[in-house]
């Protein structure tokens, strides 16, 4: 193994893993927030009174938890741009080629999984909230907005919290399966750098630690939050 | 979405599930294996064990499959002539072996976290019970521990199951031409995206569908009339316990 | 977020292709990186190669600015017609399946595809007449030659790239193998270094790193160099079917940089010999 592949600048390989790794978080914060925000809206069609809403809640949910990945991935990357080009002629009339960024696609492919994912752990959080509570808020005169401001969401997020931890770690993970698709991330730096250098356990080793660093730091960063969030709740 | 096309490539498709099929068996079944001991050597007293156990558990969930997969794959390669030395450069030489190496590892490390809440959760009165009645020590973990745990852990282990056979499709990446594999073959020749999405998911969802049926109906023998019946639990996070 | 905002941001959107579809002054080119000498990444993560460097020889006699853009070869087609570019030059052959699909320019360059395997080899030992083989003409005593080869690997297990030209050669005229495709030509290198593949089959420029980097001497090319027939006419532009300006500038560019032997230049400095197709 030769240490100095890993360089930083011209030489060596160091900046460019370095770089990879940003974009490697930055797709994993894009697609998880908006992975989030599809299981918020995935949990309130299964929590809706309308039959329709909630069948097809639970089959987007079964069908993507159901199906690896990767065939998710090709299924945005590969298909993606024809159904946009058909939206686009559809809706707005305009026939030539839109595209979108390499980020905006690889960010969707992941937010499709992860939507599945936190929509099982938002629901499930919802459920534990006692009607009883709703009802008292309703009592007392509190408005709807008021309602979900003091009573739903603070203790929605509190009980979400762990299982949200858990979506966020697959996401962080998946992002290696979005190098397919050629955004430069983490994994696809090391498969270039890995051909260029004949020396793949280097690269890949590297790539392993990176992933293990950040998966580390952001179990931290969940544990924290876990703190914060049950500040206040008495332990039984 | 051509239908005539969607039919045509059902059999193409079709020739790649036995080979995940045989995939993910051979996998769970060593990985199986391997938890139940990196769970037992975690829960001994000896701290450099469990500490090991600990680590490897750590790694193999922290960092993606991908990595695993290539890192064993591409990453044994720039070590041939040290593996050729020790004889196993023939193992690694099999794409086979590395598929199946790297999802061993992979699994082995989240069930022998589940063996383990497993283990934990048998009632301390059962096993002095069995103590009462004279078990030795082996007669104690196979009568009364690991049943008692397996139960316990049998539908976290389902769940595991349907994450493997998901997982299974990473072999594609290195050359092997399993459901996905052969599915991406298709989309590249062919740029139909769509058709192969859906007739590739379909087989997904049916193997996960028995996969399902499977553990609950292992579930069902296994419940007894006198099985203490627990609440369920609090939802916890765990380092990456998902895939 | 409002709706204004969406409406705004599919506005913007539509208008900068339509100015690009329009006026051609700038052109988004698609490349691999991991194709040397043709395309590759350097030590600084930029593209760099033959083609990179043709790219910009070609845009600046098209006026026009051009764009690099890195993209895997599994998807290299679909994003074309999915519109993420406007161009291909990453290696790829001109062949009729492909044409149904998308269009091409005119060739700017052609190489043989060859065989290559372990220098201690059975293949190697062989030693077969290292000829140039034209696949739209076959003499009797080629197709000896291609039967020797048959007869040579038949049984072994060979490596190529997924979805090229090279994997339907192996599938219709090499008989009895197993075939292990690739993602990449890199990993291709890889593996037969790895000896998980007896021998494998790319293009001749493709195999320039492994058998000119320090492993060459490990490794030797086996038998004729092939190409036309299902090989194609050689390497050209990708272009969508549509976009026939883009392909008129495109064939005056080349034929021009073919003329006046810059593709010859060029491909001397990458290759190390002359690839450039027939003016």
């Amino acid at each position: 193994m030769d240490l100095s592949l890993l360089a930083w600048g011209d030489a060596g390989w160091g900046d460019q893993m370095a770089r990879g790794a940003v974009v490697t978080i930055l797709v994993a914060i894009a697609a998880y927030a908006l992975g989030v925000v599809i299981g918020a809206g995935l949990a309130a069609m299964k929590l809706a009174p309308l039959a329709p809403l909630r069948w097809f809640a639970e089959l987007y949910t079964t069908v993507i938890r159901g199906i690896p990945e990767l065939l998710v991935i090709y299924l945005v990357f590969f298909g993606g741009g024809t159904a946009l080009r058909a939206i686009a002629s559809g809706m707005f009339g305009y026939d030539g080629y839109i595209e979108l960024p390499i980020f905006v696609t690889g960010t969707i492919c992941l937010a499709v999984s992860a939507g599945a994912y936190s929509a099982e752990v938002i629901r499930g959080a919802v459920q534990v909230v006692p009607k009883g509570q709703l009802e008292a808020a309703v009592a007392v005169g509190m408005s709807r907005p008021q309602r979900l401001r003091r009573i739903l969401v603070p203790q929605v997020a509190r009980h979400a919290l762990p299982g949200l931890g858990n979506v966020w770690q697959l996401t962080l993970k998946d992002t290696s399966l979005i190098s397919v698709i050629g955004l430069v991330e983490i994994m696809r730096q090391a498969a270039v750098a890995a051909g260029s250098t004949k020396e793949p356990f280097t690269f890949y080793l590297v790539a392993a630690v990176l992933y293990l660093g950040l998966t580390s730091l952001s179990n931290r960063g969940f544990d924290a939050a876990e703190r914060w969030a049950n500040k206040g709740v008495r332990r039984a | 979405m051509d239908l005539g096309f969607l039919i045509e490539i059902i059999p193409r498709l079709a020739a790649g599930v036995p080979t995940t099929l045989l995939l993910v068996a051979q996998s769970l079944a060593l990985g199986f294996a391997l938890a139940v001991v990196v769970a037992l050597v975690r829960l001994q007293p000896n701290p450099l064990g469990a500490g090991a156990a600990y680590g490897f558990v750590y790694v193999f969930r922290a960092t993606p499959l991908l990595v695993q997969i290539f890192l064993i794959y591409y990453g044994s390669g720039q070590f041939r002539p040290v593996l050729e030395d020790l004889g196993v450069w023939v193992l690694f030489r099999d794409a086979w072996f590395c598929a199946v190496l790297a999802l061993t590892l992979n699994t082995a490390a989240y069930t022998s976290e589940i063996i383990r809440a497993g283990l934990q959760s048998v009632p301390l009165g059962q096993i002095e019970a069995g103590r009462a009645v004279g078990m030795s020590r082996l007669q104690l973990f196979r009568r009364v521990t690991f049943p008692l745990a397996v139960r316990q852990a049998l539908p976290a282990y389902g769940n595991e199951v349907i994450l493997m056979v998901k997982a299974s499709s990473l072999a594609s990446t290195i050359t092997i031409l399993e459901i996905t594999g052969i599915a991406k073959t298709i989309i590249a020749a062919s740029f139909r995206p769509v058709e192969v999405f859906v007739v590739a998911g379909a087989f997904y969802l049916a193997i996960n569908f028995v996969a399902t049926r499977a553990v609950r109906f292992a579930e069902h023998r296994l419940a007894t009339a006198s099985a203490p019946t627990r609440a369920p639990a609090a939802p916890t996070r765990q380092l990456a316990a998902t895939r | 977020m409002s709706l204004k905002y969406f409406a705004g941001l599919a506005a913007g959107l539509v208008l900068a292709s339509q100015v690009a579809a329009q006026e051609w002054d700038t052109i988004r080119v698609a490349s691999e990186g991991a194709y040397a000498p043709w395309n590759f990444t350097n030590a600084q993560g930029e593209l760099d190669g033959f083609e990179i460097e043709l790219m910009r020889e070609l845009c600046a006699r098209m006026d026009a600015e051009c764009e690099l853009v890195s993209q895997a070869w599994d998807g290299m087609i679909p994003a074309l017609l999915g519109g993420r570019y406007d161009a291909i030059m990453a290696g790829m052959s001109i062949t009729d399946e492909r044409r149904e699909v998308i269009a091409f320019s005119r060739p700017y360059a052609t190489t043989p595809a060859i065989f290559v395997a372990p220098a201690d080899s059975a293949l190697a030992a062989a030693g077969l007449p290292e000829t140039r083989v034209d696949l739209a003409e076959v003499s009797d005593e080629e197709q000896a030659l291609i039967d020797q080869l048959r007869t040579l690997v038949d049984g072994r297990t060979v490596g190529v790239q997924t979805a090229t030209i090279h994997e339907n050669f192996l599938r219709e005229s090499m008989g009895d193998v197993t075939i292990r495709t690739y993602d990449t030509q890199e990993n291709l290198d890889l593996d037969l270094q790895a000896g998980r593949i007896d021998v494998a089959l790319a293009d001749q420029s493709g195999w320039q790193p492994l058998l000119e980097g320090e492993a060459g001497d490990d490794f030797t090319r086996v038998g004729p160099g092939f190409s036309g027939g299902v090989f194609g006419e050689g390497v050209g532009v990708g272009l969508r079917q549509e976009d026939t300006a883009l392909k008129e500038k495109f064939d005056g560019a080349i034929q021009a940089a073919l003329e006046d032997g810059t593709v010859s230049e060029l491909a001397v400095k990458w290759f190390g010999f002359d690839t450039a197709a027939t003016p």
